[in-house]
């Protein structure tokens, strides 16, 4: 079965895969339509401790390098606000969408 | 190769030969040697394959679901309460398409705890979409194992090879290890069309609606009817390069019977010893051994069974309120059948290890001479009252 990166149109059994996984790839498949909250980081206050990086249970803050403060995918944050609530200097905050 | 060995190790054979690349193991009574065995085997550098001590039989099947997922050969064993623990993931192993093999040496379910052999650990798992195999000798359960992966991989779906606690598990026997690149010839490396790729990133076990949940189901039943084809084609593949044959079912001594005993596993060789006496007898009897379950081998059964007088079915396990396993899946084959159909007796023998003994299952099969029909759908063999 052909499976690229572009959004997939199922009609019927014999489109789908045989086991439950996405056709098209994740990269082209975003997930963060769910978010009503977004997280901002400021970055003036921000420590570079990556906790945030650590705790999103998304792993949709990457990692940049250790001189430079974490980045948020918007593409796949859901704005649970975990991110927020571990952030030792309360750098973060949920802002609505 | 011809070596001596244990049930256990023919698996852990088995296994070597296959190329087998990730092993979960947890230890369980009487499935222990197999990946004992195998750890040896990768420890000495004679396979190639990751070996991972687990801290449970949930754990092993989820670690085996891992390593299939990413395109490895994956194998885990177990038995008996190790299987019930794992029956979440075996739903999962199927669900999620993986061709994993297991291997599972049949052991009675506790309370009152037994480590002995009887069929109600595997056939708990009857409506979870894996096939299942039930040997009759070493030399099956090794072969089982190759031809489990050759059609696993084909028809995306896991199989489990069940070998009878004790009597085969920790029984030495004659058995022939193919060489490895014999078995290459049999069996092509996996390759998995969608997998765990960090180049391809897939979503795996994600939400599937009421819209699209139904579809891959319909598509695992499509799965199983192609796996009877499958067996059968990959049964015969095997003959030509390993000179054994293997079906969805054995006969033996079929022709001209006018009663077929219906048995499977070790119950099965035992009764061929009792097929011949019976025959020396006079009595036109012959057996039919289902070696497969799931696919149940619906056609081979009716096409055996059709015509004959009685079919004398003999269980080693129960579906408590109803009857025995096998031979209520047979009773179910012959519904919609037009013809003369036999009648078919149900006969409860051998649960905990009970020895079943070929004077047993001559005893059955007077029993069901004697009457014209079954007066009730569980007939029991040697219980004391």
């Amino acid at each position: 079965m052909k499976h690229d990166k572009k959004k997939v149109e199922i009609k019927g059994a014999s489109d789908m895969p045989d086991m439950p996984a996405s056709l098209g790839s994740m990269a082209s498949n975003k997930t963060a339509s769910w978010r009503n909250l977004r997280p901002e980081i400021d970055e003036s206050k921000c420590i570079k401790c990556f906790i945030c990086w650590k705790f999103c249970p998304d792993a949709a803050i990457a990692f940049i390098d250790e001189n430079t403060p974490p980045k948020i995918n918007y593409d796949y944050c859901k704005g649970c606000g975990i991110c927020a609530a571990e952030c030792p200097k309360k750098c973060i905050e949920m802002v609505e969408e | 190769m011809e070596k001596v060995v244990l049930g256990n190790h023919a698996v852990s054979y088995g296994v070597l030969v296959s190329r087998v690349q990730t092993i979960s193991a947890y230890p369980i009574t009487p499935q222990t040697l197999i990946v004992e065995r195998l750890s040896e085997m990768v420890a000495d550098g004679e396979l190639d394959a990751i070996f991972t001590k687990v801290e449970s039989e949930h754990s092993a099947l989820a670690s085996a679901i891992g390593s299939s997922s990413v395109g490895a050969r994956a194998f885990t064993a177990t038995s008996s309460q190790g299987l019930a623990l794992m029956h979440e993931m075996i739903h999962w192993a199927s669900g999620a398409r993986l061709p994993i093999v297991l291997a599972n040496v049949n052991r009675a379910m506790a309370p009152g705890w037994n480590i002995w052999t009887d069929q109600n650990d595997s056939l708990s798992c009857r409506d979870t979409g894996w096939m299942q195999i039930y040997c009759q000798n070493n030399q099956e359960v090794l072969d089982s194992i190759i031809m489990g992966y050759k059609v696993s991989e084909q028809v995306l779906l896991p199989t489990m090879v069940c070998l009878d606690a004790f009597v085969l598990s920790h029984t030495a026997e004659n058995v022939d290890i193919p060489e490895v690149k014999l078995v290459d010839k049999y069996l092509p490396p996996y390759k998995l069309e969608i997998k765990m790729d960090i180049d391809d990133p897939h979503s795996f076990g994600a939400l599937s609606s009421p819209e699209n949940y139904m579809e891959f189901r319909y598509k695992m039943q499509e799965a199983m009817d192609k796996a009877e084809d499958i067996i059968i084609k990959e049964g015969k593949e095997f003959e030509k390069i390993f000179g054994r044959k293997y079906g969805m079912v054995e006969e033996y001594r079929t022709e001209g019977a006018e009663i077929i005993l219906v048995a499977t596993a070790t119950i099965a060789s035992t009764a061929k010893a009792s097929i011949d006496s019976l025959r020396a007898k006079g009595i036109n009897i012959g057996l039919l051994r289902l070696r497969v379950f799931r696919p149940f081998p619906v056609k081979d059964v009716v096409r055996v069974l059709l015509n004959k007088k009685k079919a004398i079915v003999i269980d080693r396990n129960i579906s408590y309120g109803k009857s025995g396993i096998f031979f209520d899946e047979i009773k179910g084959a012959f519904y919609n059948i037009e013809g003369d159909k036999p009648k078919i007796f149900g006969y409860i023998a051998g649960l905990g290890g009970r020895d079943v003994t070929p004077e047993a299952i001559s005893d059955m099969v007077d029993d069901a001479m004697r009457k014209d029909k079954p007066e009730k759908d569980i007939i029991w063999s040697g219980v004391k009252l």
